[in-house]
């Protein structure tokens, strides 16, 4: 178990934070697009690896719906949506990029704070990249909270996405089926939000949720 | 066999229920649902009666119903099978006075359906042996008595009366839930086989018993969680306040006695001080909200309130007498407990059922109204009478043989090594018979202002006898009443299973005993024979009633009343219930109500007339449940907020309730 295959996966999953951190600074929508897509590439690269190390065949279709949807289709889609509804294409966020940095340190120091002793009885891989994959979800879920824009929530979901497969990746033996619906139901999200976005921008001629929130009549 | 039997009955009175709501458009569904309702009631009654007095064994019964893993168990013991007596006893009462009286309700088809349900979930709630279960039971029987509350529901007070009830239910049922919770442990046993068999530690058990006091006294009306008694008990139409008042609050009772005397374990002393306590409170305000009252069935409902303090009492006395290994007391003081619930039942179903009577003869319920009934309905009067001789504890009625072993028991106490309860008991005894002689000008007031005197109102002036089943269903629970007070050792002696097997011991056999006496502890100390009072009351007043007969009666001479000079004296001019109860209301009202009086009188030289206003506050409700009310309201405008907050809030709401919870995992380990 130690060397190269457990500091492989380490490095993979310490890559797929780091990338986390790399979109909780991007302030143009299609960088973050294409931060997007390295994220999910280093997916790829890690539940790969799991496959090859686990020896477990039906995880390459996992890593393989990562690199096909996530790396590819669903950023080149959103491009395509960004162009063809002419978004403003910087992001607004609510907070400093250099607070919200530091509040990603945080995250990341209480999910390893918190996985290491949730975890003890795992073995050491397992328990690793379940640190790493909470880290990824927490930041994920940062980005969500700290986006005015809908396409940048969408991406920051789809990141967190991509942590609990992480999770799932690490810890042996999550059935294909979960795996597939799993799949499945991101795509499904990204074409409800697709479809949603071109509906909000017919009516309100932007994408930002708070013309969503000024219509909906809020007492803020 | 006896365990089907009860099963197959409460399933077909649910049947009937249904019953009821396919045939609602018949005209022969008042019969069809309270005669059926009166068979299977009085089958459960049998089956119940006959285990209790055989002494059988207990027989359980595992069902596959409710939760899989759990199923539903049922159990039949003397404790379960003495109430199911005093529930069907009930019950077939009311079927047969709802066979008359329900003919003439506004909706008959709002209230037949749910009255086999109700009778039904009583019955289940008694046989229950597993938590899930039993909770699952007491709920459809509050929500079936509820929806019996809000029968009338175009008023807005009946409305008003249910959301309380439904409130206070809720929150019965919710301490309940955690007490059994507590009982059943970490392992979640929620047999109560399994927790019988556990012992849990003092402070858990003290817990258990503070939630059961509020879980099941809210049900059975105990201060201060009676406040939606006095208002839903009366809401209901007449036969359903009774069963309600008569016998679900001893439901509450059962629910107290198996939980705490039967469950918990061995008790502690100090617990038995709760009971007392808030039992001797129940009595005294009970018995005094009675007596500011002038609604008939209110003033019945109060008086519910203060019997049932007399219950606790007495269960509080057998928990402390238990505690410290006084065997024979405590099982004096449960059966003195037991035997009071059984007269309790009785009496106010009977007076409900005069009231109910009442009420449809004359069209209102408020004794300012009323008076003279005595000429117009007279066995009504007659019934109403023994239930107020008897629930105002006069011998030798049955509520003075079990009101005598309370005090019994009470006069036991000085023996108890605890030097609270020394000193407490006998001020809780002493509260207690101030409430019976308050008590006794109660229910003087209630059948001298109704049925004595001249008719305050027209409708009360040509008011008519009400039919034969409702005068049947009085009669049967009076000469219940006169026979339970004649030979009180025989119940006594069946209750004795109960006290065997709940405190260790039973009183002494009573049916040994010569003339019908009954003994306490032991024939030195003290005894009563209601057959001896009974002789001597009835020959004593049969002779002095002769004797006035002789020599006054021919000396009759018939003329018209002097009338002070005044030509017209008006029925208003009477006593009236208020007045009847001002001394009282001097003595407490200005401390226990913040009775204030305003005389208003008119200048001089007007002739208009002077006014008097009496104002009473409820002191229970304006300081606790007032505050509470507001801090309710005040706690859920601060939280309105979180109603209207943007989609990107809520996610960063959800992002730090995440957080926080992994802070207080890191932290924790």
């Amino acid at each position: 178990m130690h060397g190269i295959a457990f500091d492989v996966a380490h490095l993979l999953a310490g890559c797929l934070v780091l990338v986390s951190f790399l979109m909780l600074y991007q302030d143009r929508l299609y960088s973050l697009l294409n931060t997007y897509a390295l994220h999910a590439t280093v997916l790829f690269l890690s539940v790969a690896w799991q496959a090859y190390i686990q020896n477990a065949p039906d995880l390459y279709v996992t890593a393989g719906i990562a690199l096909v949807f996530k790396a590819i289709i669903i950023p080149v889609a959103l491009h395509r949506m960004i162009v063809k509804l002419g978004i403003h294409r910087e992001i607004e966020t609510v907070v400093g990029t250099g607070p919200t940095m530091l509040a990603g340190m945080g995250l990341v120091g209480l999910s390893l704070v918190v996985m290491l002793h949730a975890a003890a009885g795992a073995n050491l891989m397992a328990r690793e990249d379940l640190a790493f994959a909470l880290a990824v979800i927490l930041l994920g879920l940062l980005i969500m909270v700290t986006r005015r824009n809908a396409v940048s929530q969408v991406v920051g979901f789809m990141s967190l996405e991509n942590g609990l497969i992480l999770a799932a990746a690490g810890a042996k033996g999550m059935p294909l089926v979960v795996e597939m619906s799993v799949a499945f139901s991101i795509l499904i999200a990204f074409i409800v939000i697709g479809i949603f976005l071109f509906r909000i921008r017919e009516r309100f001629d932007t994408v930002d949720l708070q013309a969503l929130d000024r219509f909906r009549g809020e007492r803020q | 066999m006896p365990m089907f039997l009860l099963l197959s009955g409460i399933a077909a009175l649910l049947l009937l229920a249904i019953l009821a709501v396919v045939f609602s458009g018949s005209r022969f569904a008042t019969r069809l649902v309270y005669g059926a309702g009166l068979l299977l009631s009085l089958e459960l009654l049998v089956v119940g009666g006959l285990h209790l007095l055989c002494d059988a064994p207990p027989l359980a019964l595992s069902l596959p119903l409710g939760l899989p893993w759990i199923g539903a168990h049922f159990r039949l013991d003397a404790l379960s099978a003495f109430f199911v007596v005093i529930v069907n006893l009930g019950a077939a009462a009311a079927c047969l006075y709802g066979l008359g009286y329900g003919q003439h309700a506004e909706e008959p088809s709002r209230v037949r359906p749910f009255v086999p349900a109700f009778i039904a979930g009583m019955n289940l709630v008694l046989l229950t042996a597993d938590a899930f279960t039993f909770l699952l039971s007491w709920e459809f029987m509050s929500l079936v008595s509820w929806a019996l509350v809000v029968v009338e529901h175009r008023d807005p007070r009946t409305v008003r009366a249910g959301y309380t009830y439904a409130l206070m239910a809720s929150l019965g049922t919710f301490a309940l839930l955690l007490a059994f919770g507590l009982l059943a442990g970490p392992n979640g046993s929620y047999g109560f086989a399994a927790m019988r068999a556990a012992q849990v530690s003092p402070s858990v058990g003290a817990l258990v018993l503070g939630l059961v006091v509020i879980g099941a006294g809210s049900k059975a009306g105990l201060v201060p969680l009676h406040v939606w008694l006095p208002e839903a008990h009366p809401a209901a139409p007449s036969h359903v306040s009774a069963l309600m008042s008569g016998v679900m609050t001893k439901v509450a009772v059962y629910a107290v006695i198996r939980i705490v005397f039967d469950l918990l374990g061995t008790p502690h002393w100090w617990w038995g001080i709760v009971l007392l306590v808030l039992g001797g409170a129940s009595a005294l305000m009970g018995v005094l909200y009675a007596l500011f009252e002038s609604d008939q069935k209110r003033v019945l409902a109060y008086s519910s309130i203060e019997n049932i303090g007399f219950i606790f009492v007495a269960l509080g006395l057998a928990l402390a007498f238990r505690a410290d290994g006084f065997q024979a007391a405590a099982a004096l003081a449960l059966t003195a407990a037991l035997f009071h619930a059984f007269n309790h039942a009785i009496l106010k179903e009977l007076q409900f059922f005069g009231a109910g009577a009442v009420q449809h003869a004359t069209g209102t319920r408020d004794m300012e109204r009323l008076g003279g009934l005595i000429h117009r309905m007279p066995v009504t009067a007659f019934c109403i009478l023994i239930g107020c001789v008897g629930i105002a504890a006069l011998p030798p009625l049955n509520a003075f043989a079990s009101e005598w072993l309370i005090f019994q028991a009470i006069l036991l106490s000085p023996s108890l090594p605890q030097w609270g309860l020394k000193l407490l008991v006998p001020a809780v005894g002493a509260l207690l018979a101030l409430a019976v002689t308050l008590a006794a000008a109660c229910f003087v007031r209630f059948f001298g202002m109704s049925f004595l005197g001249r008719p305050r109102s027209e409708a009360a002036s040509c008011a008519e006898e009400t039919d034969g089943f409702s005068l049947a269903a009085m009669l049967l629970l009076a000469g219940l009443a006169v026979v339970g007070g004649l030979l009180p050792g025989v119940v006594i002696d069946a209750l004795g299973p109960i006290s065997t097997s709940l405190v260790g011991r039973h009183m002494p056999v009573q049916a040994s005993l010569p003339w019908l006496s009954i003994v306490p502890i032991a024939a030195s100390r003290s005894s009563y024979n209601g057959l001896l009072v009974f002789i001597f009351i009835a020959a004593s007043s049969g002779i002095v009633a002769s004797a006035i007969h002789v020599f006054a009666s021919r000396r009759i001479r018939r003329a018209p009343i002097w009338d002070c000079g005044y030509a017209d004296t008006n029925p208003a001019l009477q006593y009236s219930a208020s007045s009847f109860s001002e001394p009282i209301r001097r003595v407490f009202g200005p401390i226990l109500f913040l009775a204030r009086t305003e005389v208003e009188m008119p200048p001089v030289g007007s002739v208009a007339p002077a006014k008097f206003k009496v104002h009473l506050e409820d002191l229970i409700w304006q300081r606790l449940y007032v505050p509470v009310t507001g801090i309710v309201m005040t706690i859920a405008d601060r939280l309105n907020v979180f109603q209207f907050l943007t989609i990107r809030r809520y996610l960063s709401l959800v992002f730090l309730a995440l957080v926080s919870l992994l802070l207080v995992l890191a932290l924790w380990s």
